[in-house]
C-alpha cells in the first residue's frame, strides 16, 4: 500500500512539474491584470498595450533580455514578485519607504502628480474640508488608498477601497462614489473616455505628501536580485540619452512624464 | 452502576480514539501551530483585531440573512416545480438551471457592476428612496447570495415536495382539509423535514460563498485578511489565520445544526 | 498566448456595424437595457480584435482546459485517497481525514490563495528534497494544481463512497483469485465503482468548471477574468457579464448532456435505477 501511495505522490508531483517546465529562463515582468489605461492595457486579441509596455520594451531591449509580460492580480503582485512568480514588477507602482521595507525598486521611471475626480453637477476642490462628508473611491494597496486614509479619512464619510481602478472609476460615473483619487493621468483617460466624458470632471491636485506618494514609480525587484536591479537602472538611463524614452512618450503624451520631483501615482 | 458503566464507556471510547499514533500526531500539530505562533509575524493582530470582529460579525449577518430569505424563496420554487402547471414549473425550473449554471461570482459581477452602470441612465431611479440602498455595494451582495442559495435549495425542495407519499395528502383531504391547510399542515412540514438534512451542507457552502462579496467593495472578514495582507506585504498569517476562523464558523454550524437535527424526530413519512 | 481561428470565425459573421447604428434613432427597452445598440453589442462581441469575442473564447477555453486538468488531477488524487482512507494504515487514514475535512471547511477562495502562494512553493521544495530540479510552474499548470487538490478532497470522498458500494464478495472472489492490488484496482474496483462514482464525479466537473472563475481573483487568465478585463477597457459592463453567464451555462447545459451519455454507458448491463428500487 505505502509504496502504491509514494508511486501516487510522485507521479502527481511529477505530473504537475512536467506541465510546467518552461524552455528558456526569461525575465517574467509582472503587471496589473487590470486595464489601467494608458499604461498597462490588454486590447480586443489579448495582447498588452501601452506606454509602460513599450518603455519597458525598450528597457529589455536596450540590455538584452528576454522579457514576457505576465499579468498578476494587482492586489497580489508583491506576493507574486517575493515568491517568484514573477521577477520585475512594472505596474506604475510608486517608489515609497513602506514597500521599500518588503522589496527594491529600480530608479524612477516616470513622476506625476495625483489628481481627485467627482461628479460634473458637484463643485468642489481636493482638501479635506472639500471632501467632508462624501465617499472616495480608491484602488487598493495604492500610495492613493493610504493617502486618502491619512488625509481624508477623518472628514470623508468612507473611503471605498476597489481591486481595480476601473471598477472605481466605474462606481463613480455609475454615482455610487463622490469622488475618487488616482494618478492625474490614468484618471485623465478615463475623462476623455465616453463614459468619463459623460459623467465627471477634475476635481483638483492633492497636496503633496513625498513620505505617503514617494518620488515616482519604479520597477520592483526581489531584494536579492541585485543584477537584474543594475540592468534594469542601467536600461532607463540608456534609453533616457538615446531619446526612445521620448520617442515612446510623445506617442502618448504631450507633456514630460519623467517628473521632476514632488507628488505623483499609483 | 449505569453511571460507572458510562464513564468506563467514555473512557473506552477516549481510549480507542486516542491511539498512540493519534498522539504522535496531535503533538506533531500542537508543534507546527506553536511554530507557527513563534516564527511567523503577529503583530499586526492587535491593530487589527476590532476591524476582525466586525468582518466575522458581517460575514455572519450576511450568512444568516441570504441563507433565511433563499430559503423563503425556495419553497415556492419547489413547489412551482413540484406541481405547478407548466406555466409555474418551466419559469422556476429556467430559474434554478441558470443560477446551478453559472458561477456566483459572475451572478455578483452581473448585478453588482453591470446592472449597477445601467442606473445612472434613469434619473427617476436616482431619485427614488432606493437609491441610498442601490448605492451602497451590500444589497447586491445579499441579493446574488439569496438567489444562489434559492436556486440551489429550490430543487432540494423540488425532490422534498415531490418525495411526500401521496397516501399522506390524500388521507389529509380525506379528512377534510382544505387544500390549503393539507399544504400547511401536511405537505410543507413534511417536505422542510426531507429538507432539512441537506440544510447543514448547504449553508457551508453558503459561507464558504460569502468571501465573494469582498470583490464588491464589501467588508466581510475576507475582505478585512486582505487589507492585513496589502497593508503588512505579510502572505501567510493573515491567510492561515482566515481559514481557521472559517473552520471555527463551520465546526460550529455543523455542532449546532447537528444538536437541531437531535431533536427533530427522524420518523417521517 | 493561443488563439482560436476556426472556433471564433465559426460563430458569428463578419458584420457592418457603423451603418445599422446610424439609422436606430427609437432606442428600444432591450437596447436601453444593454445601454448600446444592437449593432454596438455584436460589434463589442465580434471574434474579432476590434470586438472583444474571440477573448472571450479564448478565455473559456482556458477556463475548459483548467476544469479538465484539475478534474483529472482530482481524480487521481481522489483514488489514492479513497485507497488510502479504505486501506491504509492509521496515520495515512488520520492524515486524510485533516485533508478532506479542511478542504471542506474552508472557501474555496481562501483555498486558492493560499495554495498559489505556498503551493508552488512546496511542490519546489518536495521536489527539491526527492532529487528533482527545481521547477517554473505556469499559470496554468499552477491552476490545475490548485483546484485539483481542492476537488482531490471532495472526489475521495465520493470514491471512497462508491467502491463501499461495490459488493465485497466481488472483491473478495478477486482476491481470491490472486489477484494484485494493482490488477485488483484497474480490473475491479475502478469499473465496478463507476456507476455509483459518477453522478457524484459529474457534480464535481460542474463546480470545476465554476469554480475557475474564482481564479480570476488571483489573477489566472481565464474567462472570468477575460470578461472583467473586456468589461473594464470597453466599459460596457453588463453586456460583457451576461456574456460570460452564457458561456458559461452553454458549458454547464452541454456537460450535462455528456453526463448523461456516460452515466447511461457505465450503467450498461446493470438494472436501471427505478428498477433496482
Amino acid at each position: 500500500m505505502k509504496t502504491v501511495l509514494k508511486t501516487f505522490a510522485a507521479a502527481l508531483l511529477l505530473g504537475v512539474a512536467a506541465m510546467g517546465v518552461a524552455k528558456a529562463d526569461p525575465v517574467k515582468i509582472g503587471v496589473a491584470a487590470e486595464p489601467y489605461p494608458p499604461f498597462t492595457s490588454p486590447d480586443a486579441s489579448g495582447k498588452w498595450v501601452g506606454w509602460e509596455i513599450e518603455f519597458i520594451d525598450a528597457v529589455c531591449a536596450e540590455e538584452k533580455l528576454d522579457c514576457v509580460i505576465t499579468p498578476v492580480a494587482w492586489d497580489g503582485i508583491i506576493p507574486a514578485l517575493t515568491t517568484k512568480k514573477i521577477d520585475l514588477i512594472v505596474s506604475s507602482m510608486s517608489i515609497t519607504a513602506e514597500r521599500e521595507k518588503t522589496i527594491d525598486f529600480s530608479d524612477k521611471y516616470y513622476n506625476t502628480p495625483t489628481a481627485i475626480i467627482g461628479p460634473k453637477d458637484q463643485k468642489f476642490g481636493a482638501t479635506p474640508d472639500d471632501l467632508k462628508g462624501k465617499v472616495v473611491g480608491v484602488q487598493v494597496s495604492t500610495v492613493h488608498a493610504v493617502y486618502a486614509k491619512k488625509h481624508f479619512g477623518s472628514t470623508a464619510s468612507e473611503i471605498k477601497e476597489y481591486q481595480t481602478q476601473d471598477e472605481a472609476n466605474n462606481d463613480l460615473a455609475a454615482g455610487r462614489l463622490d469622488a475618487v483619487q488616482a494618478d492625474s493621468i490614468a484618471l485623465g483617460e478615463f475623462l476623455k473616455s465616453d463614459q468619463g466624458k459623460a459623467c465627471c470632471d477634475l476635481k483638483g491636485m492633492v497636496a503633496p505628501d513625498d513620505e505617503v506618494l514617494g518620488p515616482g514609480v519604479g520597477a520592483g525587484v526581489r531584494k536579492e536580485d541585485t543584477e537584474l536591479k543594475g540592468k534594469i537602472n542601467a536600461g532607463i538611463k540608456a534609453i533616457r540619452a538615446n531619446g526612445k524614452y521620448d520617442e515612446i512618450s510623445k506617442k502618448y503624451f504631450d507633456f514630460d512624464i519623467y517628473g521632476g520631483g514632488g507628488a505623483q501615482s499609483n | 452502576m449505569a453511571n460507572e458503566a458510562a464513564i468506563i464507556n467514555a473512557v473506552a471510547r477516549t481510549s480507542l480514539w486516542l491511539q498512540p499514533h493519534r498522539i504522535v500526531l496531535i503533538l506533531i500539530a500542537l508543534g507546527l501551530v506553536l511554530s507557527a505562533a513563534f516564527f511567523m509575524r503577529w503583530d499586526w493582530l492587535p491593530q487589527y483585531y476590532e476591524m476582525g470582529l466586525i468582518g466575522i460579525w458581517r460575514s455572519l449577518w450576511i450568512l444568516a440573512v441570504t441563507c433565511v430569505l433563499g430559503f423563503l424563496l425556495a419553497v415556492p420554487l419547489g413547489l412551482a416545480q413540484a406541481t405547478g402547471s407548466f406555466w409555474f414549473a418551466a419559469p422556476a425550473k429556467v430559474f434554478c438551471t441558470v443560477i446551478r449554471g453559472t458561477p456566483l461570482l459572475i451572478q455578483l459581477w452581473l448585478l453588482y457592476y453591470g446592472l449597477g452602470s445601467l442606473f445612472p441612465q434613469y434619473p427617476w431611479i436616482r431619485e427614488s428612496w432606493m437609491w441610498p440602498y442601490l448605492r451602497q455595494a451590500w444589497p447586491y451582495g445579499v441579493l446574488a447570495l439569496t438567489l444562489s442559495f434559492a436556486g440551489y435549495e429550490g430543487e432540494v425542495m423540488r425532490g422534498a415536495f415531490a418525495g411526500v407519499p401521496k397516501g399522506q395528502l390524500e388521507a389529509a383531504r380525506a379528512f377534510g382539509m382544505s387544500r390549503w391547510k393539507a399544504f400547511r399542515r401536511i405537505w410543507l412540514p413534511q417536505a422542510i423535514y426531507r429538507a432539512l438534512p441537506t440544510l447543514t451542507g448547504e449553508t457551508v457552502l453558503q459561507l464558504k460563498s460569502t468571501p465573494l462579496v469582498a470583490t464588491i467593495s464589501v467588508i466581510d472578514i475576507f475582505a478585512v485578511s486582505s487589507k492585513v495582507r496589502q497593508d503588512t506585504y505579510l502572505t501567510y498569517e493573515p491567510l492561515l489565520l482566515l481559514a481557521l476562523i472559517y473552520m471555527t464558523i463551520t465546526g460550529i454550524l455543523v455542532f449546532a445544526f447537528s444538536r437541531i437535527e437531535a431533536r427533530i424526530p427522524n420518523k417521517i413519512g | 498566448m493561443p488563439h482560436l481561428p476556426d472556433l471564433s470565425q465559426a460563430c458569428l459573421p463578419p458584420t457592418q456595424p457603423s451603418a445599422v447604428r446610424a439609422n436606430n434613432p427609437g432606442a428600444t427597452l432591450i437596447d436601453a437595457l444593454l445601454s448600446a445598440s444592437a449593432a454596438g453589442i455584436i460589434e463589442l462581441l465580434s471574434p474579432y480584435p476590434p470586438g472583444w469575442g474571440g477573448t472571450l473564447l479564448v478565455g473559456l477555453l482556458h477556463s475548459i482546459e483548467i476544469a479538465l486538468g484539475a478534474t483529472c488531477l482530482g481524480l487521481l488524487i481522489g483514488t489514492g485517497g479513497a485507497y488510502g482512507k479504505l486501506y491504509g494504515g492509521p496515520v495515512v487514514r488520520d492524515l486524510l481525514a485533516v485533508y478532506t475535512t479542511i478542504v471542506r471547511a474552508v472557501p474555496e477562495l481562501v483555498l486558492i490563495l493560499l495554495l498559489y502562494y505556498a503551493g508552488t512553493d512546496l511542490i519546489n521544495q518536495a521536489l527539491t528534497a526527492m532529487g528533482y530540479q527545481r521547477v517554473d510552474i505556469s499559470g496554468l499548470a499552477a491552476g490545475i494544481a490548485v483546484l485539483g487538490f481542492v476537488q482531490g478532497a471532495y472526489s475521495t470522498e465520493v470514491i471512497r463512497g462508491a467502491i463501499l458500494a461495490i459488493p465485497q464478495g466481488q472483491i473478495e472472489a478477486a482476491r481470491a483469485y490472486g489477484m494484485s492490488p494493482g490488477l485488483l484496482l484497474r480490473r475491479i474496483t475502478l469499473p465496478a465503482m463507476l456507476p455509483f462514482a459518477i453522478p457524484g464525479l459529474a457534480n464535481l466537473w460542474l463546480i470545476a468548471t465554476k469554480d475557475t472563475a474564482l481564479l480570476a481573483v488571483v489573477g489566472f487568465y481565464e474567462l472570468a477574468l477575460a470578461t472583467r478585463q473586456a468589461a473594464g477597457v470597453t466599459k460596457a459592463y453588463f453586456t460583457f457579464f451576461f456574456a460570460a453567464g452564457v458561456l458559461y451555462l452553454l458549458l454547464s447545459l452541454f456537460s450535462n448532456l455528456i453526463i448523461g451519455r456516460i452515466e447511461a454507458w457505465s450503467r450498461r448491463g446493470m438494472p436501471s435505477l427505478k428498477e433496482a428500487r
